[in-house]
């Protein structure tokens, strides 16, 4: 019944393609808030990300002052926070509520809805020449949901018990009992049903974005003309959709054991003087269940980011990509190998040794596809002729962090390193460069490369500059020295070293990282204010192709409206890579919507 | 006031660099797009390779720096975590001749190749032979680092030697108790529905079973140097984690789920303390699994001496059991104090 629904309606979008854009007289309400025009929905999502970042962000720089400065009070801490920051000092209850949900946010509401909702949104149907998503009404539902997600979760920032605080991964029994943790009363429940409205709108999302691509190519559009970001988006909703359900079983299953005294992971508990009554239960059950999603979640924040870095590097070496073949098939196998290596972070567990083996292998496997990846994006510089762009920069500066972080990997990948580095600061290290920074970086050459086309100006060329160099040196000088840390043994999580005589070792670095994070946030509201700005002020853009590119998005009017083409969409007749070709008029590169010339071989 | 005038200062700045960048954008504009941006493309270049240089110095100054704060000068506390610093350091070699190889590439590439007005980019759309050798040539390392990672693996979670002992540890929040089997070897059975606070029974154990009642309970765990110890872990309440940084070893302790760990101390700590030129060197326990409020506060203190000092601490130590029922049963209490003395009194004889 969908698919009539959509044939139909494509149907009447050709019927009314030649006035397409004076039919609709809309209402701030139908294009602003309840839009189901897939440009608005990814700029509503992309908005909503910002605003979550820097929350998030800011989190993070209020718990590194504790972990820079323990010895110090801040008044205004407490200003703000008022018991959470006692005399100017933070509560450790409040500060692994922050350190929780500066998790919880970054990596669910920013580099997953943030990320892949802005881009799948905004570039499925612009690059496959389609009008609009599949389903445009499941489209906006998805946005809605995840706004209902925030609120939830923005609510459980106030109430009085405080936000959920037993880590992003909230492990039971800590998350399932609130004698164990004031962040496991109230706020818990809150934290799980967010999730899962997080979910809906997360899968809703996943099966559009599938449906786009699979059925809604235009003439011409193989599978294999696609552009990479195209692939990479389509691995990461599949990632999506096949892992979301899992961790909603585990959610709800955890809000089971929290309210109605079921004992699906718990067992065997003295909590707070008090002898539970559930036995039976695995607490390790929960683990399985969480990482299931949990790993493949860091592949559905990683492939967009590899994607967007592969379409900006061609763009901008004026280079076809090197090996497309090869990278549409190391995403493949990294989504495939993404479901078959949860375990990995579970070895210290207890985990049979025998399944510990199997998933070492089959971690260590990734590295492969990986490594095509890094080693296909430098022979895309190789010989080229580099525009630096915003976007260029920050495409690299992915590949930089995607290599630094990536072969810590094969450390912690590997069990018998894991029992020594497991939870220690190498891996708040390792995770960060290489799915925290690299998909910001990803995600920023996104927003630099198609503002043009989301909004039709230009963000301002010297904040991005600066932008970009605070943050590839400040990465580096704050996630550097971590693997240090973490190779004295300093164990995550910790509000305070100084009672440890193996750790207390590291203050000054500490304080020096701490200086670092914040000057980096401020450059990244630098970035939030060159946004916002150039909305509305930018510099206007005059022609349709402003980086000369081959894929369709850029054949559109400099401003499209809902159909995103005035006439009839293009055809296409070559893939997206055609940089480096004579075109007719003697530009370095050929759109895809041009016919393959006779003297031209096919690709 | 402190804090108004850092707000001023960081408004006053980002004031300022917004009106440079919108002073460079006019300008720009002025003196013409293709021409400030063709200027612009060579700063960027310029700045990626000073940032390559400058980079793999950094890194090599970092190491300078922290090199000796890890845990690698001072050796392995343990036989086995020799063969995780060997490997380690291995990993450590490969990986980073790959990341100086890697990282001088992209940033010499993005250099060397940035945009000149007399030059055109090379079409070279792929390669079966390139591809090829960088698919193979990381899969052989691979191969390698698994191979020896598992040949490790299987060593330290298969069995411990014949000559093993046991020792119990058991985390809630936010404490390590220890409890060692006593004369007989044997842990007593627990169950944690035994769970009393009130008579100190903290652990639940159940002292129906006669295996329980020469078991000690302590806070410090000791343990002779040169002696397999296998660690048999516990939880009450939540999830935490034995982690044992300077023996490289590291298990959940899981409620409802026993889990063990064993390994071989072979410095003393008074060994450790010359080998680090620390006096106050201590090995710690460390709760590796976020468990609450308290987390960064659960340590716990492993004294590593020699046979005979082992056996004088053990020998002072009073099974809880005497502990836990001096009164309780007066007549049980006669019968089993003799029984249970007698293995006490058999550790204090073979010392």
């Amino acid at each position: 019944m969908s698919s009539e629904a959509i044939l139909q309606s494509s149907e009447l979008h050709v019927d009314h393609d030649t006035h397409h854009e004076h039919h609709h007289h809309e209402t701030f309400i139908s294009k602003y808030v309840f839009s189901q025009d897939h440009k608005m929905i990814a700029k509503q999502f992309l908005i909503t990300g910002i605003i979550w970042a820097i929350i998030g962000g800011l989190f993070s720089v209020i718990f590194r002052l504790q972990l820079g400065y323990p010895d110090q009070t801040f008044p205004w801490l407490e200003d703000f926070l008022g018991h959470w920051a006692k005399g100017g000092k933070l509560q450790p209850e409040f500060y692994y509520a922050l350190v929780t949900m500066h998790g919880t946010v970054l990596v669910f509401f920013v580099l997953t809805a943030g990320l892949s909702g802005t881009f799948a949104n905004f570039l499925i149907p612009l690059q496959i020449g389609a009008r609009d998503m599949a389903s445009p009404l499941l489209n906006m539902l998805s946005y809605w949901f995840f706004f209902l997600a925030s609120v939830i979760m923005v609510s459980s920032l106030f109430v009085q018990t405080g936000p959920a605080s037993g880590g992003w991964t909230v492990y039971p029994p800590l998350s399932a009992l609130g004698e164990a943790s004031s962040g496991s009363k109230i706020g818990m429940d809150l934290w799980l049903v967010s999730m899962a409205m997080f979910i809906v709108s997360s899968l809703l999302g996943g099966l559009n974005y599938i449906t786009t691509i699979l059925n809604m190519r235009t003439k011409g559009m193989s599978m294999t003309r696609m552009p990479l970001t195209m692939w990479a988006l389509f691995f990461t909703a599949v990632l999506g959709v096949l892992s979301f359900p899992v961790l909603l079983s585990g959610a709800i299953l955890l809000l089971f054991d929290r309210n109605l005294g079921t004992s699906f992971f718990l067992s065997d508990i003295v909590v707070a003087g008090k002898i539970l009554p559930n036995e039976g239960g695995s607490a390790i059950l929960f683990q399985h269940l969480f990482w299931f999603l949990g790993h493949p979640e860091v592949y559905i924040i990683l492939l967009p980011a590899m994607g967007i870095a592969s379409e900006i590097m061609s763009v901008n070496s004026r280079k076809p990509i090197f090996g497309y073949m090869a990278m549409v098939g190391s995403l493949f196998s990294i989504c495939i190998l993404a479901f078959l290596v949860w375990a990995h972070h579970m070895f210290v567990t207890g985990l049979n040794p025998f399944l510990g083996a199997v998933f070492v292998l089959l971690t260590l496997l990734i590295a492969v596809p990986s490594a095509i990846k890094v080693f296909n994006w430098l022979t895309t510089l190789w010989k080229g002729n580099i525009r630096f762009t915003p976007g260029m920069l920050f495409a690299i500066g992915f590949v930089s962090m995607f290599i630094s972080g990536g072969l810590t990997g094969i450390f912690l990948g590997n069990s018998a390193l894991d029992i020594h580095l497991h939870d220690t600061y190498f891996v708040i290290a390792h995770f960060h460069i290489v799915m925290g920074v690299a998909s910001f970086m990803g995600m920023f050459a996104g927003v630099y490369h198609w503002f043009p086309k989301m909004y039709g100006r230009f963000l301002n060329n010297t904040l991005a500059y600066i932008h970009f160099w605070i943050t590839l040196i400040g990465a580096y000088l704050i996630f550097w020295p971590m693997h240090y840390q973490g190779l004295a043994g300093m164990p995550r999580r910790y509000y305070d070293f100084s009672n440890w005589e193996s750790f207390k070792q590291f203050g000054g670095l500490n304080e020096f990282i701490s200086l670092v994070a914040m000057i980096v946030f401020a450059a990244q509201l630098l970035f939030v204010f060159n946004f916002f700005y150039s909305i509305f002020k930018g510099r206007k853009v005059t022609e349709k192709n402003p980086w000369q590119a081959n894929t369709l998005e850029w054949t559109t009017p400099i401003r499209p409206g809902h159909g995103n083409w005035p006439g009839e969409i293009p055809e296409v007749h070559r893939w997206a890579y055609d940089y480096a070709k004579l075109g007719k008029n003697g530009e370095d590169f050929i759109p895809q919507n041009v016919p393959v010339g006779d003297d031209e071989e096919k690709h | 006031m402190k804090e108004i005038f850092l707000i001023a200062i960081t408004i006053m700045i980002f004031v300022i660099i917004f009106q440079i960048s919108k002073a460079s954008e006019y300008v720009s504009v002025l003196k013409g797009e293709e021409k400030s941006r063709k200027q612009n493309n060579k700063i960027n270049a310029f700045m990626l390779i000073s940032f390559l240089v400058l980079g793999l110095i950094g890194v090599w100054y970092c190491n300078e720096l922290y090199y000796g704060k890890t845990l690698f000068p001072q050796g392995s506390g343990s036989v086995e975590g020799e063969e995780v610093d060997w490997m380690l350091k291995v990993t450590i070699a490969i990986t980073g001749i790959v990341f100086i190889i890697t990282q001088v590439l992209l940033f010499w590439f993005a250099y060397k190749y940035q945009e000149k007005d007399n030059k055109k980019a090379f079409f070279f759309a792929h390669n079966t032979k390139l591809e090829l050798i960088w698919t193979t040539v990381p899969a052989i390392f691979l191969t390698g680092l698994v191979v020896f990672g598992l040949k490790f693996w299987f060593k330290i979670t298969g069995d411990p030697p014949q000559n093993h002992h046991v020792v119990e540890i058991t985390g809630q929040q936010f404490a390590w108790s220890i409890r060692y089997p006593g004369k007989d070897g044997v842990l007593g059975k627990k169950n944690y529905k035994l769970y009393n606070q009130p008579t100190g029974n903290t652990l639940g154990v159940d002292f129906e079973d006669d295996k329980s009642w020469d078991d000690l309970k302590t806070t410090e765990m000791h343990l002779p140097v040169g002696v397999p110890v296998k660690l048999v872990i516990n939880a009450m309440d939540v999830i935490h984690n034995v982690g044992l940084p300077h023996f490289r070893m590291k298990m959940d302790a899981v409620p409802g789920i026993p889990t063990t760990q064993w390994f071989t101390p072979q410095y003393t700590t008074a060994d450790m303390k010359k080998r680090t030129g620390n006096p106050n060197f201590t090995y710690e326990i460390s709760c590796d699994q976020m468990c609450g409020k308290g987390h960064f506060s659960m340590r716990g203190v492993i004294v590593v001496e020699t046979e005979a000092e082992y056996k004088k601490w053990i020998s002072e130590q009073t099974p809880d059991y005497f502990t836990l029922f001096p009164d309780k049963n007066p007549l049980k209490m006669i019968d089993t104090s003799s029984a249970a003395n007698k293995p006490l009194a058999q550790v204090v004889e073979k010392k």
